[in-house]
């Protein structure tokens, strides 16, 4: 994780097309600016934060079952909760779930574990919408290739 | 059993907090009970799930976009609801 870049999720574990499924890791800095404001002397990770990251996961997700063909945009999160706090180098188990293909969008639900334990869940919708400029394009696809997703078929699939 | 129009305005009524009495078949979703897109989104998913179709409302704004069709056509309720049961019917015969 790198949280001032929002580059939230680190390695994809498991990727299963048919359940349209993810599960990803990520590990909460030991250092960030943000932990300077958020909180002096009780850093933790900012809930908006662990909301991006579930977001992320979906958005990869889609992105996945779509064949990187349209970009998903994050839409809206209902029933977002944050049942735990979630300080430096926690260890993150990000699980993502399409739930409803729509005509143009997805409804996902999302969790967060740490240590076996449910730190936050949420639902959200996306958009999936053509790629507006070949470089936000390209970025994802690097991404996706950092995360482990482009080697289909081996550890991500 | 509730009609289309009865589900369907139940649906709008409580995902965009539009009053039932203000939904009648002749309103446009958009225009006279000035839904947005994005609450339009919650409106669909919960049509899908309740009548297990998939509204094709990427190809229905392409249409009117292309000017082929008038949004009266999709986007007022009760021309929405005939398009329901003709999807729900289809759905029913495969």
């Amino acid at each position: 994780m790198r949280l001032e870049y929002f580059q939230m999720l680190d390695r994809i574990e498991r990727l299963d097309r048919e359940a349209a499924s993810i599960v990803v890791h990520s590990k909460v800095p030991r250092q960030s600016p943000v932990f300077e404001g958020h909180f002096p002397g009780h850093p933790l990770m900012p809930g908006v934060l662990l909301l991006e990251t579930m977001a992320q996961a979906s958005g990869y997700l889609l992105l996945a079952l779509d064949g990187f063909a349209r970009m998903p945009f994050f839409a809206s999160a209902k029933e977002a909760n944050f049942r735990a706090f979630v300080r430096p180098e926690a260890d993150l188990i990000v699980e993502a779930t399409r739930v409803h293909a729509g005509s143009g969008y997805s409804v996902m639900r999302a969790h967060i574990s740490s240590e076996d334990r449910r730190v936050s869940d949420a639902s959200m919708t996306f958009r999936s919408l053509p790629f507006s400029t070949p470089e936000l394009e390209q970025h994802v696809r690097r991404e996706g290739a950092r995360l482990g997703m482009i080697a289909e078929g081996q550890g991500a699939s | 059993m509730s009609s289309t129009f009865e589900t369907v305005a139940e649906i709008i009524s409580s995902t965009s907090d539009v009053a039932l009495d203000r939904i009648k078949p002749e309103s446009h979703i958009m225009k006279d009970l000035e839904v947005d897109s994005l609450a339009f989104l919650d409106i669909s998913f919960e049509i899908d799930q309740r009548f297990s179709i998939k509204l094709p409302i990427e190809d229905w704004m392409q249409s009117v976009n292309e000017g082929k069709v008038k949004s009266e056509d999709y986007f007022v309720v009760g021309s929405l609801c005939r398009h329901i049961d003709k999807l729900v019917a289809v759905a029913a015969a495969a």
